[in-house]
């Protein structure tokens, strides 16, 4: 199996050079090669899948021929876990990455395979040069495939602190993120070669760009919880290294997701927007070099490691490269529309690209102080949360504030009586949020914080007020009840109304860390059982200690009695010290003496969360376990006075001396005896209770950080869910039709915002005639080209109203 | 107002503020940042400085006392030298003997006052060269 596996892996290795050059033979526009290059893509993919199973498999049954397994499982790691060690190991993560590009790849081509055929050959050239890079690195520097000799009797095991759930979807979600920028990035490169630089690149990739900023935002959240939950990585955020890493790329991400709607509508920021995506994908790969090279100082893994250095090769790379070639570029990215007003969407949305931009040229000069700090006076020095705080802050409330107002103006220009009618509500909501914070909390004291949260009622009501005037709109002209409406105008404008749900959700999600961070109350205490302390009003009582005993681990904890007001509640935390491995070798004292993990007692609420963690004091423990093993010794040996059972476990261990047969009989009595001996000397924690170390947290509103993720996870299925219905019988199938498509979706746009009094009538009256002057040409174009087959001939000549009706377009 | 004037206007004031927040980002980030140092160079540190430091708990040399944890602190590549260390707050779980560690702080009367919550460990062994030099592997290796 291992060898099927490495064969693969090679196989791999030569088709992606194959399609990498098939793909570039192809560019002169000889078809062939280029399906063929594309048929490679997908048996690339199959062959990857081949490798994830087979090592997959082998993590299953612990195969410690296979050099990984053996340094990330063993045979004691729980079934769940031996899967997601795959991806710990510095092989597995590669082939991770290797084998979600080959995916991705495969479903980019297979989506584009009738148009671009300009584009798609380039796209396939770059998306398979990484291809061969990374199984390169897999080939000649981290072989998951490489063997073991001799096999040893165990594994290592994975790393305690891993053993937790989010481990299964944390890393690959961060890697499927920073991958799926991939395509984006090929495609602008590819259109940058091509000099099509027109919105085409951005409509086949759009939804790929959108998955990747959804996957590397959920592994982002799923790794602050998972932060949250255990001690001493800092809370739910950092500021570590690593954290920055994956912050970054998804900052400017998201400045791209929405600066390419300025594009798509209005052909304006070229530039800026394929800059943009060269500078997520250079920081998705700086996040994976990050991780992998440990130059940096974190919490997260690094050894020393031998791929850091092509991975910088390929980062620089990739930045040199589209950095010449933009530039070689310039003059055919010149757009031919300006920004009309300060006062309109697409103003906003430049104003919020340069903020997201600004938050990530901070934290990257942060994460990377130390190596500036070395450059310019020659030693390290680095930066700490609050230099962060310091400047994050100001950004991210900025942030907030123009994505409340952004949603509310309309594209182009939006006129002074309009713009007051729109901000009405909003403005009152938040001077209402204002008063009621400054007369019911202590928000005053923590300015930033209290101008979050107005900030973030504006959006919100902002968000809301956009829902309910749709809503509305469509109510007027179909008669329908309000919630049927509402679900009418989400489903036929998921991408405008997904997008709000997930500005929603953010909105929530900035609510909960501002007040989580400024208003947390922090303790830590000794008690003794019995004792008891007061933190922020309430009445902690350490009640008893808690022991348990297993093969693996020896878990001390602590019964805690928390009195919130007329609210009683009891929490267990406790901290698991894990064997040391290599049974059998380390004694009894090994119980005591290994890699500890705490696991929290977490109760959460909507109101705040208490968060609780206790460091057992096991000295004692640990020196009876040190004398008891100098005892189990001395009884081995058999001094005088020894009692009988030492005499014949000592007989026992000459006689398996001699014969091995006897080996594993023996080892297991003395693995039982030590376990019994360990249990009781565990027990007497309990009798004599020593004094532990506490650790509480009453962290504010910390849940809505969660909700405002599921939220925005939720808008994000609602904008990528596929569009189907009045155009099932058109199937988007070239560029031509795609454009016609965007156009359209153009024309209901300004119909809503004009339904919705975001426009005024004469400004939607002379949106509206360009608009469809343009849709106009676009069908010229589609029919001078033969492409007008059937679906044109009827209802597609026509274009859509606000509720759908067919209005012809000739007569405008 | 002519609009190609206007626009130049816009790209004035947008670059002034990048270079303002650049500027800021360089000055405070020099006096903000604690230099970055191993056990041997601050046995002699002069006080008042604010210093990272990063080195290997000496085995056997962690007490706690009450909320106080101290213990000692040598270099990575086991100089001779080491130094005591005061601290409170937050333990890392990973934290114990033999384990490389970060500590912020300053240095008084040659024991290293480390900032409240500060201390952090290095991810313990999740690849194979770390966990070659994690001494709970040497029974398995050997």
């Amino acid at each position: 199996m291992i060898t099927l596996g490495f064969a693969c892996l090679i196989l791999a290795f030569a088709l992606a050079i194959f399609a990498a050059v098939a793909a570039l033979i192809g560019t002169r526009g000889d078809r062939r090669f280029v399906d063929s290059s594309r048929r490679a893509v997908y048996a690339f993919a199959a062959l990857l899948t081949i490798c994830v199973i087979i090592i997959e498999a082998a993590f299953a049954r612990t195969d410690l021929s296979l050099q990984v397994v053996a340094d990330h499982s063993s045979t004691t790691t729980p079934i769940f876990y031996r899967f997601t060690a795959m991806w710990s190991s510095q092989e597995g993560s590669l082939l991770l990455w290797a084998w979600v590009l080959s995916l991705t790849s495969s479903a980019v081509l297979f989506a584009t395979r009738n148009k671009h055929r300009e584009l798609a050959p380039w796209a396939t050239a770059i998306l398979m040069g990484l291809g061969t890079f990374f199984t390169g690195l897999m080939l000649f520097d981290a072989n998951p495939f490489a063997r073991l000799s001799p096999v040893p009797p165990e594994g290592v095991g994975l790393e305690p602190l891993l053993r937790h759930p989010a481990m299964a979807i944390h890393p690959p979600m961060l890697y499927t993120g920073y991958v799926f920028w991939a395509i984006p990035f090929a495609f602008a490169i590819a259109a940058l070669i091509t000099r099509r630089l027109d919105a085409s690149w951005i409509r086949s990739t759009r939804r790929f760009a959108l998955i990747a900023w959804l996957c590397l935002g959920v592994g982002i959240l799923l790794g602050a919880r998972w932060s949250y939950s255990e001690l001493g990585w800092g809370g739910y955020w950092g500021w570590d290294p690593v954290e920055n890493a994956s912050l970054m790329p998804w900052l400017v991400g998201t400045a791209f997701l929405h600066s390419i709607m300025v594009q798509e509508r209005r052909g304006m920021l070229r530039v800026w927007n394929v800059t943009l995506i060269c500078m997520t994908f250079s920081l998705a790969l700086l996040g994976t070099f990050l991780v992998r090279s440990g130059i940096l100082e974190s919490i997260h893994a690094f050894g020393e490691s031998t791929v850091g250095g092509p991975l910088l090769v390929l980062i620089g790379v990739v930045i040199v490269g589209s950095t010449l070639l933009i530039v070689s570029r310039l003059p055919d990215l010149k757009s031919e529309k300006r920004i009309e007003s300060l006062v309109s969407r697409e103003a906003i949305f430049l104003v919020n690209n340069l903020l997201l931009v600004g938050l990530a040229a901070v934290i990257f000069w942060g994460t990377f102080f130390p190596l500036i700090s070395e450059l310019f006076t020659g030693s390290k020095a680095s930066l700490a949360a609050p230099w962060f705080d310091r400047y994050t802050t100001p950004l991210a409330i900025g942030l907030v504030l123009f994505t409340g107002i952004g949603p509310l103006l309309a594209w182009r220009r939006v006129t002074w009586a309009s713009a007051r009618r729109v901000f009405r509500i909003p403005l009152a909501v938040a001077t209402v949020a204002l008063v009621l914070l400054l007369l019911v909390s202590d928000a005053a004291h923590k300015p930033w914080a209290l101008a979050l949260f107005v900030f973030a009622a504006f959006a919100i009501a902002g968000l809301a007020q956009e829902f309910w005037n749709g809503a509305a709109a469509r109510r007027r002209l179909s008669g329908e009840s309000m919630p049927v409406a509402l679900v009418g105008i989400v489903t036929r404008n998921r991408r405008r109304y997904g997008g709000y749900v997930i500005h929603i959700g953010i909105a929530v999600v900035l609510i909960g860390i501002a007040a989580s961070s400024s208003f947390q109350t922090t303790s830590d205490f000794n008690l003794r059982p019995g004792q008891s302390t007061v933190v922020d009003g309430r009445k902690i009582t350490y009640v008893k200690p808690t022991m348990s005993v297993d093969k693996l681990a020896v878990t001390p904890g602590a019964l805690l009695r928390i009195e919130e007001g007329d609210k009683t509640f009891t929490e267990n935390p406790s901290t698991s010290f894990y064997r040391l491995t290599g049974q059998g070798s380390s004694g009894i004292a090994g119980y005591f003496g290994g890699q500890s993990d705490s696991s929290i007692g977490l109760q959460a609420g909507w109101g705040h969360d208490f968060w609780s963690a206790v460091r057992p004091d096991i000295s004692a423990l640990q020196r009876r376990a040190r004398s008891a093993d100098r005892g189990f010794a001395a009884c081995v040996r058999g001094g005088p006075g020894t009692p009988p059972q030492c005499k014949a476990l000592g007989a026992m261990m000459l006689a398996a001396r001699a014969n091995p047969s006897l080996r594993s009989t023996a080892l297991a009595q003395i693995e039982n005896l030590q376990l019994l001996t360990a249990e009781r000397v565990a027990a007497s924690y309990l009798s004599e209770s020593p004094a532990a170390t506490f650790k509480v947290i009453v962290n504010p509103l910390v849940t809505w950080m969660w909700i405002g993720g599921l939220i925005a996870l939720m808008g994000a299925i609602i904008a990528l869910w596929p569009t189907r219905g009045r155009r099932r019988g058109a199937l988007v199938r070239t560029e031509a039709d795609a454009q016609k498509e965007a156009k359209y979706r153009e024309i209901r746009d300004a119909e809503l915002d004009h339904a919705s009094g975001k426009l005024s009538d004469e400004d939607y009256a002379l949106l509206d005639a360009e608009l469809r002057r343009e849709a106009v040409e676009i069908l010229d174009r589609l029919e001078a080209n033969g492409n007008g087959n059937g679906a044109h001939a009827n209802g597609d000549q026509a274009l859509p109203n606000g509720d759908g009706t067919p209005e012809k377009l000739k007569q405008s | 107002m002519d609009p190609n004037v206007k626009r130049k206007i816009r790209l004035v004031v947008a670059l002034s503020a990048a270079v303002l927040l650049a500027v800021a980002l360089i000055y405070t980030s020099f006096s903000a940042s604690s230099q970055a140092k191993e056990p041997s160079d601050l046995v002699h540190a002069s006080p008042g400085q604010s210093y990272e430091m990063t080195g290997v708990v000496v085995p056997g040399s962690i007490h706690h006392h009450g909320s106080v944890l101290n213990f000692r602190v040598e270099d990575r590549d086991n100089s001779k030298v080491s130094i005591p260390v005061k601290y409170r707050g937050e333990i890392p779980d990973p934290f114990t003997d033999g384990r490389e560690i970060v500590v912020t702080g300053s240095v008084v009367n040659g024991t290293f006052m480390a900032d409240r919550d500060s201390l952090i460990t290095k991810c313990p062994s999740k690849y194979t060269t770390q966990a070659q030099q994690d001494p709970q592997h040497v029974i398995i290796t050997n």
